[in-house]
Formats: structure tokens, C-alpha cells, sequence
């Protein structure tokens, strides 16, 4: 058995208009960082092993997924109403004034959202510390950090994943979206980031390299966590920023443009769903 | 004060099975105690002042209450952004222990000297500010700090500090104690410094005939205001004195909630200056040099007194 990755693609593709689209009426930048992650977070939320339930939130023992690249906001709150934690018409209303949905999240604004993001280099960290109490209180969770590329620039990141090598936190995962852009310039040229597999497991971790794209593939590194080495776990994804509308892809103008209607359509039309 | 922090936590842990005391690498021996008693709630988390305060905020959000404890510039400068984001936005109850307040590492220099961590922790919404006297208070500010429901910045000095108070008492968050009666001098004090205003009011009362009240504020934030109104009301000359700088601290938060009134009596606040001592000398060796004795703060004052 396992999830139906027909199903996962779909979920994906509207997904992505989602973001699109939220981009477009909110009139929000980050949409190519929006794109980049989705296959990440459908794998995660809809993989069928992350211990969560939209009914009961904030359960002790659940699974903790840290979005910490928080500009990227319209692909988690998306991901979150699809998979039931709020109504989908909420997205409708995100970053108009007054409303719950903010550009980037604000604490306990939606059911299923674990930390405020928007400042880079503070998700993995305050993971850290979610999984540290999870041993301390026998709570067999595991928590997931979704971090950007750029995010690796952040000194705290390797604050904490040299402590997190020491304290061999097996329920910890750090995923880096590696879409090889950050806001002005390739990632891999601003900073020394490469190689960024080797960085990890020379901090300690158990590190593994996916196409981020991939959906089949990520369920079946994910789930398997603990995996078995005793170490935290690093998933470095290969994405591609802008992945899923053609014209957007790679193309770095793409962290702060925002489409036009006739974009908006083409995007609709290139991925086959449409929500507006 | 520091070795009464240690002696105190270790003893509260037992009523708080959630309290878990991370260290930013300080402390050498100071927590062996904790350790052989509770070793799953010790955590040494490295010279990583940025990650620890955020990891702390991951441990208070799963259930946690957190003791993080460092040398005050490092857990407060290098790492305000965690604490503004991670504890304060979110109102967490970690609790933040500086060691190390003002001078008290004065011959280490400048990069261990904390004089402006009031100013720049005080205008951080929900969190709160302790500053005990001495080693006894220490203790009851720790205890109080663990039942707060948001984050709390507890200021401490090194070692050896003189006693303030005689006897346990009621410590209340942001209530002001009366360590001495007196008339139309007050010395509004806080943190290491209280017993310097003490000494001060000696002086004050020896070489200038002047009977001055001293009044300790072991919460800078929230700010006593009650006790402010009575001062305000009853003495002619008000003067603020912290090891910490003029700008910022508690001089500065008594100088805001003064120009609210119509009127009210002249502030003379006294504290390090808007400068790095960047010489060499021991804490006693810089106070003189800033004219923070007991006897130049007395003249200080007798002088601004006099000038009234």
C-alpha cells in the first residue's frame, strides 16, 4: 500500500495554483520560493506517516513540521487547508488587513501552523529544541525542518546542527530546499554552500541527497526517520525554484515579481486547475 | 550571586519537573549539583548564545520551562533577535539568566562588561526584567521568575556580592522594596547597585547631614509606578542608580513615567557613562574612575540637592 502518487501529483499541481494565485490577489512576492517547496510539503503532509490530525492539532505526541522559510507562506497555509486543518476559504482572505492568514505566519494563527516564521535561521533551532523535550519527556516525535538554501547562510543553522550531531537526535530532520537561488544571487556563489550534503555529515548528521520533485522518492526518505544510524537526518532536496510554471522556473526575478492575470492563467493552464 | 542561582535552582527542580537549566557553556563545577540530580534536565548547549535561546523556545513550546543561563553581553546582544522573536512574540516562559551584570567581569574589558542590556532588553514587549540585590534575593527572583507566564530576564552579578537584606521576604514581580526610611533624598536603586546606593546614603548621611530614602527596584520592567507616585509625591530630589548606563535603564524608565506627570521632582540618574572603559582596572578600580564610589555618588547628590 502507501499513498496514491496520482493523487500526491494532483494534490501538488493545485497546490501550486494555489500559491499562484494567492500571490496574485494578495499581490505577495516569494511566489518562485512557494513553488519550489510544495512537492516537499505534499510528500510530508500527504506521504501517509506524518503523525499529525488536523481534529487534534495540538496533540502531544504529534509529528512537528517547522516551516522556517516563512516567506514562502501560500505553500504551507495551501498545504495545511488541503489537508484539512482549516477551510480553503480562508486562503481566499490571506494578507488582506484584519485577516488571520498574514504574508508570513503569525503564532497560533491557523490550526497546524508549529512556528512564526519569516526571520531565516530560527526554524531549525527551535526544532531542535522540540526534539531535545521530546527525549526529556519520552515523547517519541519527530519534527521536520523545512529550510531554504539561502537560510544556510544563517550561522544559528550550523549553531544547531553541530549540537544536534552531538546530542545524536535521531527525530530530527533538517530538509533543505536547495533551489539554488537565494533572493539576489545563486546560492551556491554567495555562500560556500557546496558541498552542502558533505557540510551536514561533517556536523554529525546521517545527510542524503533527492530530487525535491520527486514525490515517490521523498515519502520513502522521510518516512523513514529514525533511520537507524542514530544521528539527525538531513534531506537535501534539488529543487527548482519557480518548479511547475514553465516561465517561472529558474528564473530569479521570480522572488519578487508577481504575475499578472494573463500569467495567472497560463500557470492555470499549464498545471490544469484553477480555484479563482 | 551566581553560586546562589546554582544552589537555588537545584533545589527548585525538585517542584518543577518541567524546569530543564541549559548552559551556554558557563558555569565550570557551578551546576554539578543539578547535574548528579537531575542529569536528563542538564543540557550544556555550546558557545551558541543565538541557538540555545531559540532551542529553549522550541523546549517552553512543548511543555518545557527553560532556565537558559550565560554572561549577560553574550545571552543578550548577540542573540536579541531570538529573543525578541522566539520568546518575546510568542510570550514563552523560558527564563533568561545573565551573569555577569554591569562590571562585574570590569577587568576582563569591554566585551564582557554589560551596561546597556536594560536599555536594549527593556523595550522588548512581554518580557519582564529582575534585578536582585544580592545573593538572597537571587533565589526568591528565580522562584518568582519561574511562575511568570512569559519570558524573564533575571540580571545577576558574579560572585561575593554583600547582603541587602536581613531575612527572606514576599518578592513580588514589580513591586519595589524600601531598604531604608529617609526624607526628601530618595536613591532609586536597582540590581548590583542597591547595596552601593546603601553605602551612598551612609555617606550621604555622615559627610552632608542628608537622611536619604533608599528604595530597591528589583523589577525594572514592569515598572513599580505605584511606588514611583508615593517618591514622587513625597521627596524633593529623586536620583536613579544602577550599574548600568544612564541611557536606557532604569533612570531612563523612571525619567519616561516622570514626564507624564505635570509635575514632579527633579531626577538625578547616576550609572556608568555613555562610554567603553577601555582601560585596565578591577569593578571597585572603574567605579572610582566614573565617580561611582559611595562617597562621589554622595557628593553627587549633595550637590544636586544643594542646587534644587
Amino acid at each position: 500500500m502507501g499513498p496514491d502518487f496520482r493523487k500526491l501529483d494532483q494534490l501538488s499541481r493545485s497546490i501550486r495554483v494555489r500559491a499562484v494565485e494567492m500571490s496574485y490577489q494578495a499581490r505577495t512576492p516569494h511566489l518562485a520560493s512557494a513553488l519550489s517547496c510544495i512537492d516537499i510539503l505534499v510528500a510530508l503532509y500527504a506521504g501517509e506517516f506524518l503523525r499529525v490530525d488536523p481534529q487534534t492539532p495540538q496533540a502531544q505526541e504529534r509529528d512537528r513540521v517547522i516551516f522556517s522559510k516563512g516567506h514562502a507562506a501560500p505553500a504551507l497555509y495551501a498545504t495545511l487547508a488541503e489537508s484539512g486543518f482549516f477551510d480553503q476559504e480562508l486562503l481566499n482572505s490571506y494578507n488582506q488587513n484584519g485577516a488571520i492568514l498574514a504574508e508570513q505566519p503569525s503564532p497560533g494563527s491557523v490550526p497546524g501552523l508549529e512556528l512564526a516564521t519569516g526571520s531565516l535561521g530560527h526554524g531549525l533551532s527551535v526544532g531542535l529544541g522540540m526534539a531535545l523535550a521530546g527525549r526529556i519527556q519520552e515523547r517519541f516525535y519527530r519534527v521536520y525542518a523545512l529550510l531554504s538554501d539561502g537560510e544556510c547562510n544563517e550561522g544559528s543553522v550550523w549553531e544547531a546542527a553541530m549540537l544536534a550531531g552531538a546530542q545524536k537526535l535521531g527525530n530530527l530532520v533538517a530538509i533543505v530546499d536547495f533551489n539554488k537561488w537565494q533572493a539576489t544571487g545563486r546560492s551556491k556563489e554567495v555562500m560556500a554552500l557546496e558541498p552542502l550534503k558533505a557540510k551536514w555529515e561533517s556536523f554529525g548528521w546521517s545527510a542524503y541527497e533527492v530530487d525535491g520533485h520527486d514525490l515517490p522518492a521523498l515519502v520513502d526518505l522521510l518516512r523513514n526517520v529514525p533511520d537507524g544510524s542514530g544521528k539527525p537526518v538531513a534531506v537535501v532536496a534539488h529543487t527548482v525554484k519557480g518548479k511547475g510554471v514553465t516561465f517561472m522556473e529558474d528564473d530569479n526575478n521570480w522572488h519578487y515579481r508577481i504575475p499578472t492575470y494573463e500569467e495567472v492563467l497560463l500557470a492555470q493552464s499549464e498545471l490544469g486547475v484553477s480555484h479563482i | 550571586m551566581r553560586n546562589a542561582f546554582a544552589r537555588e535552582i537545584t533545589r527548585l527542580a525538585e517542584a518543577h519537573p518541567e524546569l530543564v537549566l541549559l548552559s551556554g557553556d558557563t558555569g565550570n563545577r557551578l551546576f554539578d549539583d543539578f547535574k548528579a540530580a537531575y542529569p536528563s534536565r542538564f543540557l550544556n548547549c555550546g558557545i551558541a548564545e543565538a541557538n540555545m535561546i531559540s532551542l529553549s523556545a522550541g523546549m517552553a513550546m512543548s511543555g518545557l520551562k527553560p532556565v537558559t543561563y550565560a554572561i549577560a553581553p553574550f545571552t543578550t546582544y548577540r542573540c536579541l533577535e531570538q529573543i525578541r522573536v522566539d520568546l518575546c512574540y510568542y510570550n514563552l516562559p523560558v527564563v533568561i539568566v545573565a551573569v555577569g551584570a554591569g562590571l562585574s567581569y570590569a577587568a576582563l574589558g569591554p566585551t564582557h562588561h554589560s551596561c546597556e542590556d536594560l536599555a536594549v532588553l527593556r523595550a522588548m514587549p512581554n518580557l519582564t526584567l529582575l534585578c536582585p540585590a544580592d545573593p538572597l534575593e537571587t533565589g526568591l527572583a528565580l522562584a518568582a521568575a519561574l511562575t511568570a507566564p512569559g519570558p524573564v530576564y533575571l540580571r545577576l552579578g558574579k560572585k561575593g556580592e554583600p547582603a541587602v537584606h536581613a531575612a527572606p521576604f514576599d518578592f513580588q514581580i514589580g513591586v519595589a522594596q524600601r531598604l531604608k526610611a529617609g526624607k526628601r533624598v530618595a536613591i532609586l536603586s536597582t540590581g548590583t547597585a542597591s547595596h552601593l546606593a546603601l553605602n551612598a546614603a551612609e555617606s550621604l548621611s555622615q559627610h552632608h547631614l542628608i537622611d536619604a530614602e533608599v528604595v530597591h527596584f528589583g523589577t525594572v520592567k514592569p515598572l513599580d509606578t505605584h511606588c514611583l507616585e508615593e517618591l514622587n509625591a513625597n521627596f524633593e530630589l529623586l536620583v536613579s542608580l544602577e550599574e548600568h548606563s544612564t541611557i536606557g535603564g532604569l533612570g531612563s524608565a523612571v525619567a519616561e513615567w516622570l514626564s507624564s506627570r505635570g509635575q514632579h521632582a527633579p531626577l538625578l540618574r547616576l550609572g556608568t557613562p555613555d562610554r567603553f572603559f577601555s582601560e585596565t582596572g578591577n569593578r571597585k578600580y572603574v567605579f572610582e574612575q566614573w565617580e561611582l564610589s559611595p562617597e562621589a555618588i554622595a557628593l553627587n547628590i549633595f550637590q544636586a540637592f544643594q542646587a534644587l
